[in-house]
């Protein structure tokens, strides 16, 4: 019995894992998407809005399910046409990160073009008239400002439970099986979703933290 | 690409069969979650602050565990407790508890009622105070206020927010698919790829589907947003 709860804890690794696998990936297609759709070219904000749009109307599970089982086709017709007899199979792991990374991403996209459009212009002005090149400016003036706006980590954390259903052995799997094993699941996902919880306050917390010092010297008004 | 595949009959009619889960568990679910989450709003904002510690977590919990957790201890866990074996299979309305349906209906429910609570909550407490000293000076009890005055604009400043509640509504019911003998979209997706090894065109159809209703109902919410919130609207001369 204790030995299941601790293959739950080995697991937790695993989610923290693929949770910030693809937070890296959902910030770089956050960073483009947001690039994409506040650029002066009409087809590059066309190509952003239909990235955001598509991918916030279809369900994560459906998308992963397609990037998986579509992907391991796709690799293994590649592979056949290419002469060789063996089968290729996609990771559980990548198929997730992937996924959750593109879908992420394109919230990400959204997040970040608002956090932007919110910065007034008259900063990235200043920094160029000090002398500042366009990286100089995003990295030392914008990007900083960006963390106040940083909110789908935690939707993230959560989603990563879907990638239980395409084999990744992460703490919702495991306690999957367990449940099959021991027959008592109430207490495998009772103590699974209290692991989730640890991880969404600890992430708040630090999220709190994090908004507080990167919103220094911004003025609040109460009435 | 073997589309025609997808639209034999008996295909087309698990797809049919899909979307009508799918659509019922959405709704059902929003209108549960819908009386659950006035309720949980009102003991949020209350005086009593047991009341509102207790909500309070219970958002607290639901919002920060991922909904397919949720969905296995219902439909899995509850299952073991003795209290309950005890009771399902003759006492009502403990059958229920043996539905793979009612299950994820239940889950769904309460999961939504916690999102919508604390934005209807929000929009409570934004109330501005002129509002209800004006009421007061009418001579409107807390209820006749309560009922006249905030929740109306409260539950009108809501619909946006709602409006996304909703639509993330409809793609948490793909989870659904993880409990077995459920046929939702996803479900029917899932099993017309394993019947006829085709990955692409099995759930690229579903999510056209999916993204069609996503469009429906943000475009039904921003009819009911000109309609409701026409008063936030600037003046125009």
């Amino acid at each position: 019995m204790n030995a299941y709860y601790f293959s739950i804890l080995q697991g937790s690794l695993m989610t923290v894992a693929v949770a910030l696998a693809s937070l890296l990936l959902a910030v770089f297609f956050g960073l483009l998407g947001a690039a994409a759709r506040l650029s002066p070219n009409q087809a590059a904000v066309a190509a952003g809005t239909v990235y955001t749009t598509v991918i916030r109307g279809i369900p994560d599970l459906v998308l992963m399910l397609l990037v998986f089982y579509g992907g391991t086709m796709g690799l293994n017709y590649l592979v056949t046409a290419m002469g060789s007899k063996g089968s290729v199979d996609i990771n559980p792991f990548v198929a997730g990160v992937l996924t959750l990374g593109f879908i992420y991403g394109a919230y990400m996209t959204e997040t970040f073009r608002g956090a932007i459009l919110a910065i007034p212009h008259g900063q990235s002005e200043a920094a160029l008239a000090f002398g500042m090149g366009r990286t100089q400016t995003f990295l030392r003036i914008i990007a900083p400002q960006m963390v106040r706006y940083t909110n789908n980590w935690l939707v993230l954390i959560k989603s990563t439970a879907l990638v239980s259903l395409i084999g990744l052995q992460e703490m919702t799997y495991i306690a999957k099986q367990a449940s099959a094993a021991t027959r008592s699941p109430f207490e495998f996902f009772l103590f699974t979703a209290a692991l989730f919880l640890l991880f969404t306050s600890a992430s708040l917390w630090v999220l709190r933290r994090l908004n507080a010092r990167y919103s220094l010297g911004t003025r609040r008004v109460a009435l | 690409m073997k589309w025609d595949v997808i639209f034999q009959p008996q295909n087309l009619a698990l797809y049919g069969q899909g979307i009508l889960t799918t659509l019922h568990l959405l709704f059902a679910s929003l209108a549960i979650g819908a009386v659950l989450a006035l309720a949980f709003a009102l003991a949020l904002t209350s005086r009593w602050r047991v009341l509102r510690a207790v909500v309070g977590a219970y958002t607290y919990v639901v919002r920060g565990t991922p909904l397919l957790i949720q969905v296995y201890l219902i439909y899995y866990g509850l299952g073991q407790l003795e209290w309950i074996q005890a009771r399902w299979d003759e006492l009502w309305p403990w059958t229920y508890f043996k539905e793979p349906f009612f299950c994820a209906l239940l889950a769904f429910s309460l999961n939504t009622a916690a999102y919508t609570a604390e934005m209807l909550a929000g929009a409570i407490r934004e109330t501005s105070a002129g509002e209800i000293e004006a009421a007061q000076a009418y001579g409107m009890g807390p209820v006749a206020i309560l009922w006249r005055i905030v929740l109306p604009s409260a539950m009108r400043r809501t619909l946006p927010a709602y409006s996304n509640e909703v639509v993330m509504m409809l793609q948490s019911t793909s989870l659904a698919s993880a409990v077995p003998s459920m046929l939702d979209l996803t479900s029917a997706a899932s099993r017309v790829y394993s019947k006829y090894y085709l990955p692409f065109e099995a759930f690229l159809f579903a999510a056209g589907i999916y993204l069609l209703a996503t469009f429906a109902l943000v475009g039904i919410f921003r009819l009911a947003e000109r309609h409701f919130l026409a008063y936030l609207e600037p003046q125009k001369t």
